[in-house]
């Protein structure tokens, strides 16, 4: 698995067919019961809080355990404006996160600072985590964040199971040693 | 309404009489009244309408940066927004102050919403607040250099932080 | 001030309901852990206890809005705490001085986002007192009726996100599913869910739809059975009431010393409330009562809140039926916009429109303060204007920034479960609180 390699696996008749159902196990499971952990900072909190109410029901889609520690969750929604004062936060809680972690970024402030485009907000926080899906809108409809999670869920689909098409540590470290 | 032109020049009126040529200017317009008062006589100014005249409650604190209005006395200007509950009366003083010598006397003493009213106002602006329990920052990070609401302070000059702040001070500040 | 208006929480008959059996003075038989006498006479080991640091938030589920508050712990007791926001401090004050004053509006709805409509309302209530234009009587009305709505919406989320935090988990769907059916009113109103920037200086975006009036009266309809609800769960509730009743107390004198106004205030006993004293929008017109508590405890903040969703429905339904018909705009070529038929056949319209929104409404120079009586407290804002298109300078006089000052004072002293039941009597929205 090198730093070139796209996300999207080898494929199945190139793993053998024990592994392959086994991972499809691991990404069911995994697409199925995102917990998510709530960042909620500003209004999209609110209309997170209405996907989570009865109407919309998130639960729907095995995400109904709201787990506000990163230990216990594996998806974090950042719901909200982020602020410069606030990064430093956020980017520890998403350290803190045990893999394997998603991120929604959830309204046009998380996405891109919104129409706050000043001296206190970071403008999107794709500049401090990397983000998985992103939901525009101000605040997005209920609607609009199931949609992002059917999304994240058929993006888990197509990832492998290990390391999730990511770089692993060592792999990173060889390379700054040799950048070319 | 309900009489308050009446009851805003009797308290003008008692103003000049008590502080006579501190009092700099009123303005009354939109049926506000404003009265511009001498920097050095301004906590004076708000116990006198605290202790007799009973304005209980301190609304804001506001800072002005008036260097791209076309007319103004100082670069700075502080507008103390007062009510009185009892007397259904509303009156705004305000000083002006220059940009070298930013020292006002605090009103923490006289009403507690002037606490964090005054560490915004010297965040944004950077009044120095003579004798304020803590003046410190309270809406940017403790990282942040300059005052963001000033003219000259760039829309776009976000700085970054790279840590969250140690808050003994505020901890430790008394009640 | 005159009592005509309010009424007393404790003997009100509004509710219906007979005076809640516990008042604080069931406390002084009780022996309440915190005195300090509580050890006397009885044989405990010498506990070594050291003072703990702890960070409360910014990230917490039961802070509501991002704010951190750094507390010196000694055991259960909270010695010490320091209070820190601005983590959603957005810089409202500042961009708003490059945006013209229809473009502030969105701005204003971020602020206490539980209620944008109030925000805007408030905005546009200031800009047009500079302008010195008085809007319609349609226009008034409507305000009106949807700053009452949004008063119910707002409470709801602050009484159920409170008690949900103080354990009973149930309430918050009540009101929540409450809140939805609202919330449906006011998405066929002006398009959206929950920043609404259905204001406009000058009157309104668009107006009511047809059928709106009668959906009010079937929506209200459902508000009063999930209070009740929610009051039979936690009015005479054991538990609620030790959590909450003679936790953070703070007198009239020291609320009214730290700026506190709304509920909150309300709720240490002095009745200030700028639709009683200052009725704007016609509110003279209608029967209401300022709820009014007695203790300035955490359970007062909560039941002055219902209480109030009570009146509010009781001015919504006289209001519902007397909205007069006629314009929603006010007929100044300055001001509005014209309409888009002439736009498009009218050369002198079209050259209004495009100066409209080249450079927007041009107050002349000058201060105000306007405030109104937005669900949090008084929500003021002191505009000054240079004669521009663009507002010089806005502040913002945020309710909660005030009721947050008092934090400090009202936790240092009590336990780390009792800053839930404090935070959340205040009702701390941080876009408001930051700006």
């Amino acid at each position: 698995m090198g730093i070139d390699q796209n996300i999207l696996p080898a494929t199945k008749d190139e793993a053998g067919i024990i592994t392959t159902r086994l991972d499809d196990l691991v990404r069911w499971g995994r697409k199925n019961s995102l917990w998510p952990l709530p960042f909620g900072t500003a209004c999209c909190a609110i209309e997170f809080m209405g996907v989570v109410s009865s109407k919309f029901d998130i639960s729907r889609f095995g995400a109904e355990l709201v787990r506000f520690s990163p230990r216990q969750s594996d998806m974090i929604l950042i719901a909200g404006t982020i602020n410069y004062k606030l990064a430093p936060v956020l980017k520890r809680i998403y350290d803190q996160i045990a893999e394997p972690k998603y991120v929604i970024s959830m309204g046009a402030c998380a996405c891109s600072g919104g129409f706050y485009d000043n001296y206190a907000t970071v403008q999107g926080i794709d500049q401090i985590i990397p983000v998985d899906v992103f939901i525009p809108g101000c605040p997005p409809r209920p609607e609009a964040v199931l949609d992002a999670i059917i999304k994240l869920q058929e993006r888990i689909d197509k990832e492998p199971v290990t390391s999730r098409g990511r770089p692993r540590r060592h792999e990173v470290v060889e390379k700054m040693k040799d950048p070319l | 309404m309900k009489n308050d032109s009446a009851r805003h020049d009797a308290l003008v009126q008692n103003l000049r009489d008590r502080f006579a040529s501190a009092i700099l200017d009123v303005d009354r317009s939109f049926g506000d009244c404003a009265v511009t008062v001498e920097r050095k006589v301004i906590h004076d100014v708000l116990a006198y309408l605290r202790n007799e005249h009973r304005f209980n409650l301190l609304l804001d604190i506001a800072g002005v940066d008036c260097a791209n209005l076309p007319s103004f006395r100082e670069r700075f200007e502080l507008s103390y927004n007062l009510y009185s509950i009892p007397e259904d009366l509303r009156v705004r003083i305000e000083i002006a102050v220059p940009e070298l010598d930013m020292d006002v006397p605090t009103a923490t003493d006289l009403w507690k919403s002037a606490n964090w009213a005054e560490r915004e106002t010297f965040e944004m602006f950077g009044f120095n607040f003579v004798g304020h329990p803590c003046l410190k920052r309270l809406l940017t990070h403790h990282e942040f250099v300059g005052h963001p609401l000033r003219k000259d302070y760039p829309l776009m000059g976000g700085q970054w932080c790279t840590a969250t702040s140690d808050m003994t001070e505020e901890l430790n500040e008394p009640r | 001030m005159s009592d005509k208006h309010s009424s007393k929480l404790e003997d009100s008959t509004l509710h219906g309901a007979a005076r809640a059996p516990y008042s604080s003075a069931d406390f002084d038989n009780d022996v309440d852990p915190k005195r300090d006498d509580f050890d006397e006479g009885l044989d405990l080991p010498d506990i070594n206890t050291t003072p703990m640091y702890v960070n409360i938030g910014p990230s917490h589920p039961a802070t509501h809005g991002t704010f951190r508050i750094y507390a010196r712990l000694e055991g259960e007791l909270i010695e010490k705490a320091g209070v820190d926001v601005g983590y959603l401090h957005r810089g409202f004050e500042k961009i708003v001085e490059h945006k013209q004053y229809g473009q502030v509006i969105p701005y204003t709805d971020r602020l206490n986002y539980c209620s944008g409509l109030s925000n805007n309302v408030g905005f546009c209530k200031a800009v047009e007192r500079m302008l010195g234009i008085e809007i319609t009587p349609r226009t008034m009305m409507i305000r009106l009726i949807i700053m009452e709505i949004q008063r119910i919406m707002d409470h709801m989320i602050c009484v159920g996100t409170t008690i949900v935090d103080v354990g009973a988990l149930t309430n918050f769907w009540y009101f929540y599913n409450a809140r939805d059916k609202l919330n449906e009113l006011l998405e066929a109103l002006t398009g959206a869910r929950l920043t609404y920037t259905y204001t406009r200086i000058g009157g309104l975006a668009w107006d009511l739809p047809p059928g709106w009036k009668e959906n009010v009266k079937a929506a209200i309809k459902e508000v009063p059975a999930a209070i009740a609800d929610v009051r039979g769960l936690v009015e005479k509730n054991r538990i609620f009431q030790d959590r909450t009743r003679g936790v953070g107390v703070i007198s009239a004198e020291d609320a009214i010393s730290f700026g506190w106004t709304g509920p909150c205030l309300r709720s240490t006993g002095a009745d200030l409330d700028l639709r009683k004293v200052r009725p704007y929008y016609g509110y003279e017109q209608f029967d209401f009562d300022i709820p009014v508590g007695a203790n300035g405890d955490a359970f007062d903040r909560l039941m002055v809140r219902i209480a109030e969703m009570e009146e509010s429905l009781r001015i919504i339904h006289q209001a519902i039926d007397r909205v007069p018909d006629g314009p929603i705009n006010i007929d100044d070529k300055r001001i509005m916009l014209p309409p888009k038929e002439k736009v498009h056949t009218s050369m002198e319209a079209l050259i209004n429109h495009f100066k409209l929104i080249i450079e927007g409404v041009q107050p002349p120079p000058g201060r105000i303060y306007d405030a109104t009586e937005t669900p949090n407290g008084e929500l003021g804002f002191y505009i000054i204007s240079d004669g521009g298109s663009h507002p010089y300078r806005i502040k913002v006089r945020p309710p909660c920034f005030y009721t947050m000052n008092a934090l400090k004072f009202l936790i240092e002293g009590g336990m780390v479960a009792d800053i839930v039941a404090i935070l959340g009597g205040l009702n701390v929205v941080a876009g408001e609180l930051d700006r």
